[in-house]
């Protein structure tokens, strides 16, 4: 399997402050990655610093053939990479349509997410299309989320804990979908809380703790306590 | 007859106010800038069309459209390499930039061409009126300024509601950084907006100086007139904007009845009197 | 600020050893170096020629503005390009106050600072209803008002002005005094006296504002403007403070117009009102200086002195010049000569953060 995206000795700063200490990360072409940890261990700021939003040394992250750790979020997400932030973070002022529309604002591709195939991935958002955003369910506006990520039609997406303050039947529904978007050829990252769910997801995961990688692996290949170690410290 | 006259001529010109605000607000909606220049940049650019259609002998519409190119250039250039660097969090600086702006332009100005009054020359189109009922004549220049507010709007709603671009701007001034991960480069859209702002301020200009003189000093005045439009009508409705401009011109045309000297004050007062009695404006835009 | 010679403040932290500090050794050298220098300033007119006297009336007058206008914007985030409005209300209640009613010059002083603060009162509620920015439009528009008001008041020559007559002044309270004390013409004795109101104005400013940025009261103001989220907790209580701020402000920009006024001796709307002598020159002060400091407008005042000494006879090309140095500042030292320089050397002479100290 070729390498999509990798990170190498990626360190992370807010100011003064590191929120990541040397970590290697890596995604193949077609795979599902699970990035889990406690709160604080720094998942978002991988993300982050992986779609750009953090300036980085400019070879501590590698997208296909391009070394872009200083590359602006901008320029980064045409290339190909698209994050569902946390919290959703839609944009108020923009219909339920036009927040899906202004997706593909910097697309790099056309194909296969559009209009349409977001709609029929979610139903409802058709009906409620002219709807503004904030009379939306959470489940809802999650939904408007990954379909405005979908439709720069990534070759990653990135999605922060997509399932956070829904109910656990839209969850599912939700995950329900993962791999959907596999079969559409994007490679998929989840930054999950419940890392039952997530481990039962993905082909690969990284346990985050405290800004450092400290278990990785196929989830097929760990135990239960290992994750547990891994996650809250011996 | 008188009340009708004075109601219409104070309309009238508030299209010219309106056309004055709507860079303005384009501005701060889109990135919460306060442009103290704005006025100035409104004069700057009478005096470009007035050196394009004098000095270079181009007719007012070429020289129009060559000016609002020009001054596009200027702002998409003016935000990029001076305003960019000190937009954030802290309002300060970019007033303090644009306030220091207001005094070089007025001043580059007075060196350039003088305190004398100029005037943009339409032919005899400034002068012709036109009989809408007896005895209320309705003058062609404040009409076509109207009307061409009200086209300037529409072409903007055009933009912010139907295009790509328009998305652009709103997504970047609802959340710089989300937008940024929709490949949105709001360095790109904000001075854009600021280009935009400034090739506005050119159809102001000519609106404005093909029926009254103007000289280099008179900007600030301008943006007065542009911001009090503005929280008159609401922030963020551009017909209430629109509506704006018509009571401040309303507002000022009565005053002038009453006493020559009492025009610009009714106007100010006017302003004063709706941010206390309805803070948010006449029409606010129904999001906050 | 004399009796400000010890400015240090302190309290125990805890058992290690640690304690806040405010003042600095520096600070206080500087203090004792400030309160020589103010002794100096009070008996020069003794020595001083009468241009030296005038010059340092603007110097003192443009400096008090400055600190006026930095702790509203620095300190309250009011952000005002409108000082002109309380400058000119300011002279001309003190024409109104002697020409018409015939007091005082000095009565008329304190007069128009509580004129200017009675407006401030009353047009702040509104003006603070504008969002940020646009607060400071909204300040020029009441000065405009003001100005436009003024002009229509006939008795003071409406739009043209008046001059203020001789007998105002040459009966003022003091003047005898002086003129005995110094052996000076009438003039002079006048020169003098409103020399040191200046001085004393401008040294009252800067001490008041020094205790107000240490204080509690200034301590949450700044905290307000560094923070959104502070900002939202002690909200109603910033907005108070901020209100009286704005008022005192009003009031000391009164009594400086007052003062300038009865120096230039003839007033008029567009001068009284001028947004460039009243607010463009206290913004390149307070930019070239450094905002939000004290000290930075010091410096600031000495460069316009010296600019507008060497260039003010090209006229525009000056106020070009000043408006070109003011955006390359804020574009390369935004913290102005004596902020940049106070940050790189870590010298502070009238320092308002607390630190610890190891005792
Ligand atoms: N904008 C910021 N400024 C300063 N520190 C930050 C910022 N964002 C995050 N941090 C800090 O960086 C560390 C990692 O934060 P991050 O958001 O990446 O954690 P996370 O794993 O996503 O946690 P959560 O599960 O709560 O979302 C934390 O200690 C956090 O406090
Ligand atoms: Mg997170």
């Amino acid at each position: 399997m070729t390498t999509l995206l990798a990170t190498h000795a990626l360190d992370a700063f807010y100011g003064d402050f590191q929120a990541l200490f040397g970590v290697d990360f890596e995604l193949a072409q077609g795979e599902a990655v699970a990035v889990v940890g406690a709160n604080g261990a720094g998942k978002s700021t991988l993300l982050k610093s992986l779609v750009g939003l953090l300036r980085n040394r400019h070879d501590a992250i590698h997208f296909l053939d391009h070394d872009i750790g200083d590359r602006p979020a901008p320029e980064i997400v045409r290339m190909g990479l698209a994050l569902v932030p946390e919290g959703r973070q839609l944009f108020a002022s923009l219909s339920v349509e036009e927040n899906l529309l202004v997706g593909a604002y910097g697309a790099a591709r056309r194909e296969p997410w559009a209009l349409d195939t977001v709609y029929e991935l979610f139903p409802v958002l058709r009906e409620r299309r002219r709807g503004n955003v904030a009379d939306m369910s959470g489940g809802q506006q999650q939904m408007v989320a990954i379909g405005r990520a979908l439709m720069s039609n990534p070759r990653v997406l990135l999605c922060d804990e997509i399932s956070l303050g829904l109910a656990p039947v839209i969850v599912e529904d939700i995950y329900r979908l993962i791999p959907r978007i596999r079969a559409g050829g994007t490679s998929v990252v989840i930054v999950e809380q419940d890392v039952a769910r997530a481990l039962r997801t993905v082909d690969r995961f990284y346990c985050l703790q405290e800004g450092r990688v400290t278990l990785a692996g196929r989830p097929a290949d760990v135990s239960f306590d290992d994750v547990r170690k891994a996650y809250f410290g011996a | 007859m008188a009340v009708i006259d004075t109601l219409v001529q104070g309309a009238l010109l508030g299209g010219v106010y309106a056309l004055f605000a709507l860079g303005l607000s384009l501005i701060f909606g889109v990135m919460r800038l306060v442009n103290l220049a704005h006025g100035d940049f409104i004069v700057l650019a009478a005096f470009i069309v007035l050196v394009g259609a004098t000095s270079f002998g181009l007719s007012l519409p070429v020289a129009t459209l060559i000016a609002v190119v020009a001054m596009f250039c200027l702002g998409f250039a003016l935000q990029r390499l001076v305003l960019e660097a000190v937009l954030g969090e802290d309002i300060m600086p970019p007033l303090l930039i644009t306030f220091g702006l207001s005094i070089v332009i007025q001043n580059g100005l007075l060196l350039g061409f003088g305190a004398d009054s100029r005037r943009l020359d339409a032919g005899a189109f400034e002068t012709r009126s036109l009989e809408v009922v007896q005895g209320l004549n309705v003058g062609l220049a404040p009409l076509l300024a109207l009307i061409v507010a009200i086209a300037v709007i529409l072409l903007l709603q055009l933009l912010f509601y139907r295009t790509a671009l328009g998305r652009a701007f709103r997504a970047t001034s609802d959340n710089p950084e989300i937008a940024q991960l929709m490949g949105i480069d709001h360095r790109n859209i904000y001075a854009v907006a600021v280009g935009i702002s400034l090739a506005v301020s050119v159809i102001a200009a000519v609106a404005f100086g093909i029926r009254a003189n103007f000289d280099p000093a008179i900007g600030p005045a301008r943006l007065l007139y542009a911001f009090e439009a503005v929280i008159i009508g609401g922030l963020g409705s551009l017909w209430g904007t629109l509506a704006g401009g018509m009571v401040l011109g309303i507002a000022q045309t009565v005053g002038a009845r009453i006493d020559p000297e009492w025009q610009i004050l009714a106007g100010h007062l006017a302003f004063l009197l709706v941010l206390f009695l309805q803070p948010r404006g006449l029409f606010p835009a129904r999001r906050a | 600020m004399l009796e400000r010679a010890n400015p240090v403040s302190e309290s125990r932290v805890g058992e290690g050893g640690w304690r806040v500090v405010v003042g600095t050794r520096l600070s206080r050298i500087a203090a004792i170096v400030a309160a020589f220098v103010v002794v100096g300033l009070v008996v020069l007119p003794a020595f001083a020629s009468r241009a030296l006297i005038q010059d340092l009336i603007f110097v003192f007058t443009m400096l008090a503005l400055a600190q006026l206008w930095n702790v509203l914007a620095g300190w309250g985030g009011l952000i005002t390009v409108g000082q002109q409005a309380f400058v000119g209300l300011g002279g001309y209640v003190l024409f109104a106050a002697t020409v018409l009613a015939g007091l005082d010059p000095l009565l008329a002083i304190p007069l128009a600072g509580l004129f200017a603060g009675l407006v401030a009162a009353l047009i702040g509620p509104l003006l603070f209803r504008l969002e940020g920015p646009y607060f400071a439009i909204g300040s020029w528009v009441v000065a405009e008002v003001c100005r436009l008001l003024c002009a229509q008041f006939k008795p003071l020559g409406g739009g043209t002005g008046t001059s203020l007559p001789n007998v105002v002044t040459a009966n003022m309270w003091g003047l005898k005094p002086v003129q005995d004390l110094l052996a000076v013409r009438a003039p002079v004795a006048r020169d003098v006296i409103v020399y040191w109101l200046t001085l004393v104005v401008v040294v009252a400013t800067i001490a008041a504002i020094y205790a107000f940025a240490r204080s509690r009261l200034g301590l949450a103001l700044a905290a307000t403007r560094d923070s959104m989220a502070a900002s939202r907790s002690i909200g109603i209580r910033a907005h108070r403070i901020r209100y009286g701020l704005w008022i005192v402000c009003g009031v000391a920009t009164g009594i400086v117009g007052a003062i300038v006024y009865l120096q230039k001796a003839r007033i008029s709307p567009d001068a009284a009102f001028s947004v460039t002598d009243w607010t463009a020159y206290v913004l390149f002060i307070a930019v070239i200086g450094g905002v939000r400091t004290i000290e930075g407008p010091v410096v600031g005042v000495l460069l316009l002195w010296a600019l507008q000494h060497y260039l003010a006879q090209f006229g525009s090309l000056y106020l070009l010049l000043l408006g070109l140095i003011a955006i390359v500042m804020m574009l390369f030292l935004p913290k102005g000569l004596w902020g940049t320089f106070a940050e790189r050397a870590d010298i502070h002479l009238m320092p308002l953060r607390r630190r610890l100290r190891r005792s």
